[in-house]
């Protein structure tokens, strides 16, 4: 019954979403008033959209197995809270979620954009509602989430034994909030253009919506970030999956924007910068889309490959880049006042200096991401691009960047010169000093090291500087700069100081090293209520100490589908997290164990907390203003 | 009108991309890391099981067609437990399921086949267990799905739910 609720709820909200459309172009070209009814079917469109995933999300928790989708990815036995999450954890379903987000972004939007000039805002709905009839469509026609199955199956296939997991069951929400806020963001730059209102206002109020995306991307990212550090079992944290970069590219984007809409705030420059990264931003979503659904690339994130929607997305994504450009090409009038009075050294100049950073970080990734797709076309060979091309091409330029991240908001606006500034120099050659006593006592290359720890160590210096001396002035630019230098901080020392030791133990065995004594003391079985599970115990002695800690790791057999997952132990503290894996080696009777010390691992997650946090107050701050 | 450099240009290298995606689609994906080189079938000759004539791997395999070929044996009970797969690969369009009894009675076998039903269009018997050999199995039961006369997947051991559905995507 939800089902057919949730399916002719999809339908009316296609129909509500063309109603919009009619209205819409009928207000913009003869009345001079914003129509009321223009809000009444957007409420409606997403009324609809919202009874239809909740028609799934029921689906799900009665275990309707008459849905082809519930069927596919739900089973009986698996806990409430992966029932609801199974929602999004399949193609049909996460679909209708970018729905979801596409109309409440608009219906908001609409809302909140009272006090703007009425043909933008209709403009902007325009250019919304074609994506989101595009997705009506695509999602009616391809990947209907409320196929009916006859006769109606006992049992469903099960969830993903990997994807059952907290952090990993919201990540898709908070992912997509990001990925989807972008749209809004795109469609208003167009209208924007259309309507040649780039201008400080049109920022000011726009600013709002890159900094709800933002904060939602990467708390997203964040999230996914924390599941495969928890549930892969590797002990890595990022590892340049293509799906993971078709993340961090929009992020990138967005982060950049972010940037140029400040700037265009105070001074109306970098106005086409904003609107190039507004498209960018959101066709790289959309792009990650058409990756990772199309099944081109190969990866954990892929649902089905199915051809016909691949080519389906591509289409539409294509369009909406032409469509964008062709709009770009023919209205953007360029910056109203056309004062191109760039100093060297003011604000605006080092922002756009890290702009054109950002955009090299965002081309390599790019690059790495869809190089093997070009190749595989014109030339069959099949190649993966993994982490040392990245890094490579990465860390280098980090250092630059560190370094004008911190110089950077020390600049005046319009013009700066360096008097009163004895501190930059003082601040660094303390840091230079710090790392090279830090670096010399490490086993790593040198040169390349210390100069990449100094930059970090000078923008964290910096910044905990600001926090004394400027308190609340742009304090939420001085957290997210803080929060980056902390994060390079503790990726380079988590790099540097992991130890990680495989060995092949049976029970009561022991293995020593120089530094610490494991010992295996026990294993014990239990049944839970949809997997059984091995727990291994382990006694770590610390040599240096003496102290010794216990560790659980386990080992999960899943009844639907049978998969066995290795759940890693994790022992966590301020400086040091204990991580322990322990899988079946052929005979069954030995376990191989994998023990790293990771430390400072934490404070990756803190940092990427103090960069979100940084939007988060400019966002409130916002609101205190108006 | 003038035409513009720069956007046609962009127009240009964006058409290209979309193309080179568009084909990108098209092309099958059909590989999975441990196999990426596929390699050729190996050719062989073999007694049919029902009419005891022979039969070459030429004649069997076409090009433009899956093949799931299958090792079994009646005296082995793991065969017994993935019996109900090959069932239900039987109803699927577009492959043929290929058997190859190994090492067995043709009693026995027969027994087997109507205690269980019949799932292969074919039967290739390997008495002595050369063929098998000449595919580098390792013993029974083993699965090898076949495209265009090369080894797209290898399942040794019995096959499961899993298995099933990751080869029904293979061949759709």
């Amino acid at each position: 019954m939800p089902s057919i609720i949730g399916f002719y709820s999809l339908i009316f909200g296609f129909f509500s979403s063309i109603i919009l459309i009619f209205f819409s172009i009928k207000d913009y070209k003869n009345s001079n008033s914003f129509d009321k009814k223009i809000l009444i079917f957007s409420f409606l469109q997403f009324l609809f959209v919202v009874i239809s995933f909740f028609g799934l999300i029921l689906s799900f928790v009665n275990s309707d197995f008459s849905n082809e989708t519930v069927f596919n990815h739900s089973h009986t036995t698996k806990p409430l809270f992966y029932k609801i999450s199974g929602t999004w954890g399949n193609h049909e379903g996460s679909l209708l979620l970018w729905l979801l987000v596409l109309t409440s972004f608009i219906y908001f939007f609409l809302i909140k954009s009272n006090n703007q000039p009425k043909k933008y805002r209709i403009l902007t709905l325009l250019f919304q509602e074609i994506i989101i009839i595009g997705f009506f469509i695509f999602l009616i026609k391809t990947s209907n989430p409320f196929n009916y199955i006859f006769p109606i199956p006992e049992e469903g296939l099960g969830l993903n034994p990997i994807l059952q997991d907290p952090a990993l069951a919201i990540h898709p929400p908070v992912l997509y909030l990001g990925y989807v806020g972008s749209s809004i963001i795109f469609s208003s730059a167009l209208a924007a253009t259309t309507e040649n209102y780039l201008s400080r206002e049109w920022a000011k109020h726009i600013k709002i919506w890159v900094l709800i995306s933002w904060i939602f991307l990467s708390l997203g990212i964040l999230l996914g970030s924390i599941w495969a550090y928890y549930e892969l079992g590797w002990g890595g944290f990022w590892f340049w999956d293509p799906v993971e970069n078709v993340s961090l590219m929009p992020w990138l984007a967005l982060t950049t924007l972010l940037h140029c809409i400040v700037v265009m705030e105070k001074k109306l420059i970098l106005s086409s910068w904003a609107v190039i990264l507004s498209i960018t931003a959101f066709t790289l979503s959309m792009c990650g889309t058409f990756l990772v659904r199309s099944g081109i690339l190969n990866s954990v994130h892929t649902f089905a490959s199915d051809p016909e929607r691949g080519v389906f997305i591509l289409i539409f994504l294509f369009f909406l880049i032409f469509l964008s450009l062709f709009i770009f090409f023919f209205f953007y009038k360029g910056d109203k006042k056309n004062t191109n009075s760039f100093f060297l050294l003011s604000k605006e100049t080092s922002i756009l200096v890290n702009n054109w950073f950002m955009m090299y970080f965002l081309s390599v990734i790019l690059v790495g991401t869809t190089y093997p797709i070009f190749l595989d076309v014109i030339s069959s060979q099949q190649i993966s691009v993994g982490p040392p091309f990245y890094h490579k091409l990465i860390i280098p330029f980090l250092i630059p960047f560190l370094i004008a991240m911190a110089i950077g908001p020390k600049l005046r606006w319009i013009k700066s010169g360096i008097e009163d500034k004895k501190y930059l120099i003082t601040l660094f050659l303390i840091s230079l000093i710090i790392t090279i006593l830090v670096v010399i006592n490490l086993d790593v290359k040198f040169l390349l090291n210390t100069v990449l720890i100094t930059s970090a160590l000078y923008l964290f210096f910096i910044t905990v500087r600001d926090f004394f001396i400027k308190k609340f002035s742009s304090f939420s630019q001085n957290i997210a700069h803080f929060g980056f230098s902390l994060l390079i901080l503790s990726i380079l020392f988590n790099n540097f100081l992991t130890t990680e030791t495989i060995v092949n133990l049976k029970v009561g065995e022991t293995h020593t090293t120089e530094k610490f004594k494991i010992k295996f003391e026990d294993v014990d079985q239990l049944s839970e209520k949809n997997y059984k599970v091995i727990i291994g115990k382990f006694n770590v002695e610390n040599k240096t100490d003496g102290r010794s800690d216990i560790l659980y790791p386990e080992l999960r057999i899943y009844n639907q589908p049978n998969i066995v997952t290795s759940e890693a132990y994790i022992k966590t503290n301020l400086f040091l997290d204990k991580f322990i894996t322990m899988n079946y080696v052929q005979n069954k009777e030995h376990f191989n164990i994998r023990y790293q010390t990771k430390p400072l691992m934490i404070w990756i997650w803190i940092s990427v907390v103090f960069i979100s946090l940084g939007g988060l107050t400019s966002l409130f701050k916002k609101k205190h203003e108006s | 009108m003038k035409v513009k450099f720069f956007p046609s240009f962009l127009f240009l290298i964006l058409i290209l991309i979309f193309l080179i995606f568009y084909k990108g689609l098209n092309k099958s994906n059909i590989y999975s890391p441990d196999n990426i080189i596929e390699k050729k079938i190996p050719s062989f000759s073999g007694k049919q099981f029902y009419n005891n004539l022979y039969i070459t791997s030429e004649e069997i395999f076409d090009e433009e067609k899956f093949y799931l070929m299958n090792i079994w044996a009646s005296w082995c009970v793991p065969c017994r437990e993935e019996h109900s797969f090959l069932m239900k690969f039987k109803k699927l369009d577009g492959l043929e399921i290929i058997g190859l009894n190994y090492k067995d009675k043709n009693e026995n076998a027969k027994t087997f086949l109507s205690e269980l039903k019949d799932p292969y269009d074919l039967i290739i018997v390997d008495r002595d267990g050369t063929i098998a050999i000449e595919w580098g199995a390792y013993g029974v039961p083993e699965t090898f799905l076949i495209y265009d006369k090369k080894i797209v997947k290898k399942v040794i051991g019995p096959l499961n739910d899993d298995l099933f559905f990751e080869i029904k995507d293979l061949i759709k």
